[in-house]
């Protein structure tokens, strides 16, 4: 049997960028809206927002079927609207977004937390909602933290394993992602394929890890104080 | 052009609470508030400024009330229109000379571009003899530069008052003096009214028109009148 590599390399890549794209947005907003509200509240949020970091992510993926599965709370009313993540590529998304969230999360917080709010009040008695506040002055000051913090994310989706495993599966061609594919090869005695896979894996995360130099790198001069 | 300030407000100290409770009314061109650090001086200009909201009082600038506790009024920094000089000159790092001046031109979304600077911003730049410098970083100018680039950045957007905070702190005796000089002149020429909050009796010598001493929150009368109204 011809091993089909581009197939579930083409999903891991799919599937980190949908998860990137997604943690941007939720990671970068929480990030913002923790590193301004003082509570002690706030703490316990910080904590549950981390928690993906260290649960097992078999944990994740129990949690996401309990939730999303079809008798789950949020499950059965996804199934009235004809909609079911479980054994699909989108479940897989959701898997790797919870399991990377925390990355993207802690490093955009410490560097909003980095953000001289003495320019923030300057830009507010400039005239500036705190909304043409946030875009002009916050975001991109924590720019650097944040596009660290993405790539790692990144990085963290495409090897997920343990919660994709749960939630999307292990349908080759339709929920079959590179870390899926070579424990499916292993577990079928194909050394071969695993070998082939591994090497594919490996490479890929080398050019990730190239791009996200150079992405670093060749950002707007900024001074670190 | 009378300035009317009543504020009251209790902060969390490490040691003790800290009490400011300031009053009151000028209507000259220069005010100056002179105290030691850790007097409130820096607590006052913030509440004037909109930065931060005081737990009782008012403050009435030129007939509009921008902040009235029994009102439940408190108009939002923005709105205040004031020039604020920060005592560490707070300039955008991430944005050339040129675009920090232009920054309050506009209140949108976007950062002012760096290539095409509106004509309020050149104006500015020239004034205050900038115009060499509008592509570099704040970073790679002189602290007296920088001083300048705060100053043109308030300017900008026609504030209808200024606000200074230490202005001259952080540069050196020579150009401090020169600096004093400038910025006289530039006050009397725009006709702008500003009230500066300073510890050193050299800047209430120089600009000082009515001046305020405050200690432990609290006003403790004139310091020094020069006589000359504005």
């Amino acid at each position: 049997m011809a091993l089909d590599i581009w197939q579930p390399l083409l999903l891991s890549l799919k599937v980190a960028l949908w998860a990137t794209g997604l943690n941007l947005l939720l990671g970068v907003a929480t990030a913002f809206a923790l590193s301004r509200w003082r509570s002690r509240l706030s703490n316990l949020f910080d904590a549950m927002f981390t928690l993906p970091l260290v649960l097992p992510p078999t944990v994740l993926g129990y949690y996401l079927l309990v939730l999303l599965g079809r008798r789950g709370a949020f499950g059965a009313w996804l199934e009235h609207w004809g909609i079911n993540p479980v054994f699909t590529w989108q479940g897989a998304v959701i898997a790797s977004t919870l399991a990377a969230f925390p990355l993207v999360y802690k490093a955009a917080r410490a560097a909003f937390e980095g953000v001289d709010p003495q320019l923030e009040s300057a830009a507010r008695v400039l005239g500036l909602s705190r909304l043409a506040v946030f875009f002009r002055v916050s975001l991109p000051l924590a720019s650097r933290g944040i596009v660290a913090g993405a790539l790692l994310t990144f990085a963290r989706a495409l090897g997920e394993f343990g919660a994709t495993l749960m939630i999307a599966g292990n349908l080759p061609g339709r929920t079959q992602t590179l870390s899926v594919a070579i424990y499916s090869a292993i577990e079928a005695g194909d050394e071969a394929g695993a070998n082939t896979l591994v090497v594919v894996a490996s490479l890929t995360c080398i050019v990730v890890l190239l791009l996200a130099g150079r992405l670093t790198r060749g950002h707007a001069p900024q001074r670190v104080v | 052009m009378a300035i009317d300030v009543d504020i009251h407000r209790t902060l969390a100290g490490p040691h003790r609470p800290f009490t400011l409770d300031v009053r009151f009314r000028a209507e000259h061109a220069r005010i100056v508030l002179y105290g030691p650090s850790g007097s409130g001086k820096s607590l006052t200009l913030r509440a004037i400024a909109g930065l931060v909201t005081p737990d009782r009082g008012r403050i009435v600038v030129h007939g509009q009330t921008w902040f009235d506790a029994d009102q439940r009024i408190c108009l939002p920094a923005p709105a205040r229109r004031v020039g604020y000089l920060f005592q560490d000159y707070a300039l955008f790092p991430h944005l050339t000379v040129g675009q920090n001046v232009a920054f309050g031109l506009g209140a949108g979304w976007r950062n002012p571009s760096r290539r095409s600077l509106p004509e309020a911003a050149r104006h500015w730049l020239e004034a205050l003899e900038l115009d060499g410098l509008t592509d570099r970083y704040p970073w790679q100018i002189s602290g007296g530069q920088q001083q300048r680039v705060a100053l043109a950045r308030a300017l900008a957007p026609h504030p209808q008052l200024l606000l200074l905070d230490e202005p001259f702190a952080a540069l050196d005796p020579p150009l401090r003096a020169r600096m004093r000089e400038h910025l006289l002149a530039l006050q009397s020429r725009l006709g702008l009214q500003m009230l500066m909050i300073t510890h050193d009796p050299s800047d209430v010598e120089a600009l000082g028109e009515y001046v305020l001493e405050i200690r432990d929150g609290r006003i403790h009368g004139d310091a020094r009148t020069s006589g000359i109204t504005g």
